[in-house]
């Protein structure tokens, strides 16, 4: 399953919001890559960018305030960047399907759901509305949601939480994208739906192949799920690498820090997890140096000046960390 | 859904009779009632003797204490009598036969009107929002609601006169006896009304689509790849509608104070002239009456309002 052909390759991306006339990146020089039927996960704390960078993929920045500076997204060799709108309509929904943290808010509460899914399908898919329907029906069935018949024709205040995220899952993935990307699809929902909307998420990428970006808060969730992991902080990739390498061999200060945070089955539940100390920099007002110095543990001298550079390098194969801290942690 | 209509128009009885009571006991603070008006010539000089007048107000009801002349009115209102004009003698409720169903076209056209263009400029400055065109609309939705509907009128009568040589109508046409002719007389008028009240619902539909846009249920849309007018029409418009249909509602006051001054302008004989000839005639009784039918019907068209939520939004029901 896993091969190295890039299904999605993305190279320096930035993203900046304009904020009372100045240009702040918030999404600051990013690449990672996706293969197929892969699951990446993308980590990283409250508004250090992981929305902005799915919403950069689809196309779906809000212009203005927000604006791609730079970089390339290329979708099977091609750079979405360089796509018209009218392109970038038949990538949404079709090629990159993408469900969202707030499944409350998510669907339109005066659409059945029936016409909800069926909308896409006739879409992309030049299916008629009969066609739709049946095709409607069946997905339901796929992400598991009881009496689809009923269901199709109903509004959404009538299901749970749980249940509107699978009729997320089923219009994200109703047709076929090559690609889901799923933004904190499970933080609004309890713990025993998180793990049943997680389980089907891993369900469905495997049966119909579609690569996942899997974007959380949550290093535990991503253990379990992801095959590799990207980690960001204000803005910037910091490491990258396998699921594996990211849990046994961090390199990165932050990375090692969000791992001491995870609730871990093997120790005493009542002992208070270490959290990261300081404060994220202030993107508008940053310049130079590393942009973990504020935080970081150790910072060497270098660090403090603010001479340290950004920008990954490969440490081990496919294990990517930001240059100043191959050797420090 | 019955219950809740019937509780609704039980809750506005109350409402009537504090409409009723202040209408009638301002209408006798008013300075000159209806016996002044008749016994007097246009100087001002009394053209009656003391005992005439005196009969006049007896054959009227007038002499009787207030509190019988209000209790006697709803007495009557409450039969579904509406009592009889001062002067013509002919029973309000016959007036109101005649008039109403000009002022009913002029009111509906008006409204249909500042829909129909009060919507699509709303929906085009929202999502042009910040452009020329956004500017430009809202530039002319503020001046509109800047103008009392009289000067509108009497701008929109003028343009009509000098340029499609319209002429103010002799006598009312109604609509279903010949609707060209009809539509004739009343579309100047309800083009008049419709236009100011199209600013105001231009203005709600603007900042009611700018809202929601920002839902996030138009961001799913937006990720279906569908195209911004399927968005607009299918996933904001119904989503936005709510405060427009409300306000267009609210707006029934303004309606009907634009269809007496634009009646009056145009000299339509319909409810508004009525009410304007009533108040100078000093005619209690057909004043009296209307504005209680209009109270009523403020609190029908509100009611109605209310009720197309549920139409509009299957969140709301009324059970
Ligand atoms: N519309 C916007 N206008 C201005 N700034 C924005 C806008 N949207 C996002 N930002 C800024 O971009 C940064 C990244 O936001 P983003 O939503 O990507 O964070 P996130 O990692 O998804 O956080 P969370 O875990 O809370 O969802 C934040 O600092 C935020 O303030
Ligand atoms: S570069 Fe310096 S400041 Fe930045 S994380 Fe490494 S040690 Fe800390
Ligand atoms: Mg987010």
């Amino acid at each position: 399953m896993k091969n190295n052909y890039k299904l999605l390759d993305v190279k320096n991306l930035r993203t900046a919001f304009n904020v009372e006339g100045k240009d702040v990146t918030v999404v600051n020089d990013i690449s990672f890559n996706l293969s197929p039927g892969e699951i990446v996960g993308l980590v990283g704390e409250s508004g250090c960018g992981k929305s902005v960078t799915a919403l950069s993929l689809m196309g779906l920045v809000p212009d203005p305030p927000g604006k791609i500076l730079g970089g390339e997204i290329f979708l099977e060799g091609k750079d979405l960047l360089k796509f018209s709108e009218s392109d970038m309509e038949k990538v949404r929904g079709k090629e990159i399907g993408m469900i969202f943290q707030e499944p409350m808010t998510s669907l339109n509460p005066v659409l059945t759901i029936g016409k909800q899914i069926t909308e896409i399908l006739e879409l992309h898919q030049d299916m008629s509305k009969e066609e739709a329907i049946n095709e409607a029906i069946d997905l339901l069935k796929l992400v598991g949601l009881t009496d689809p018949e009923l269901r199709i024709n109903d509004y959404p205040h009538k299901l749970s939480g749980g249940q509107r995220q699978r009729i997320m899952i089923a219009i994200a993935l109703s047709c076929k994208p090559k690609i889901l990307i799923a933004d904190e699809p499970t933080t609004a929902l309890d713990v025993t739906i998180q793990a049943q909307i997680l389980e089907l998420i891993q369900k469905l990428s495997n049966e119909l192949g579609t690569s996942v970006i899997l974007i959380t808060h949550n290093l535990g969730i991503l253990a379990r799920y992801a095959h590799k992991i990207n980690v960001m902080y204000a803005g910037h990739l910091i490491e990258s690498g396998t699921t594996d390498e990211i849990f046994y061999n961090p390199k990165h200060p932050y990375t090692a820090g969000l791992l001491n945070s995870v609730p871990r089955l093997d120790l005493d539940p009542n002992i208070e997890l270490p959290t990261i100390k300081g404060e994220v920099p202030n993107l508008a007002e940053f310049n130079e140096g590393c942009i973990f110095k504020t935080r970081c543990p150790n910072p060497t001298n270098n660090c403090k000046d603010g001479k340290s550079e950004m920008g990954l390098i490969e440490v081990e194969p496919g294990h990517l960390v930001d240059k100043c801290c191959v050797n420090c942690k | 859904m019955y219950k809740y209509i019937f509780r609704r128009i039980s809750l506005s009885i109350p409402t009537l009779i504090g409409v009723s009571i202040l209408i009638f006991f301002f209408m006798r603070i008013l300075p000159g009632d209806v016996v002044d008006a008749m016994v007097t010539d246009e100087t001002g000089a009394l053209v009656f003797t003391d005992a005439q007048v005196e009969s006049i107000e007896e054959s009227l009801g007038l002499n009787r204490p207030l509190h019988i002349q209000y209790l006697g009115w709803m007495k009557d209102v409450v039969a579904g009598d509406l009592g009889y004009s001062f002067w013509t003698k002919i029973s309000v409720g016959e007036h109101v036969r005649r008039r109403a169903p000009m002022t009913l076209e002029i009111a509906v056209l008006s409204l249909i009107i500042s829909w129909i263009i009060g919507l699509p400029v709303g929906i085009l400055a929202a999502i042009n929002r910040n452009s020329l065109r956004d500017y430009i609309s809202r530039g002319i939705v503020i001046l509109f609601l800047a103008i009392p509907s009289f000067y509108a009128a009497l701008g929109f009568l003028i343009f009509f006169v000098l340029v499609f040589t319209w002429r103010p109508p002799v006598e009312v046409i109604f609509f279903w006896q010949n609707p060209i002719q009809s539509l004739y007389v009343a579309l100047p008028a309800a083009v008049a009304i419709g236009t100011g009240m199209a600013a105001v619902v231009a203005r709600m539909a603007r900042s009611s689509i700018l809202e929601v846009i920002r839902e996030d249920y138009v961001r799913t849309a937006k990720s279906k790849g569908l195209t911004k007018r399927t968005i607009i029409n299918r996933h904001v418009l119904k989503n936005a509608l709510i405060p427009v249909v409300t306000i267009s509602g609210l707006q029934f006051g303004n309606l009907l104070s634009g269809v007496i001054a634009v009646e009056a302008a145009l000299s339509i004989p319909g409810l508004g002239v009525l009410l304007a000839q009533g108040l100078a005639d000093r005619d209690w009784m057909i004043i009296q009456n209307l504005v209680l039918i209009f109270a009523f019907l403020f609190i029908l068209i509100n009611l109605l309002v209310d009720i197309s939520y549920s139409l509009i939004d299957p969140r709301i029901r009324y059970d």
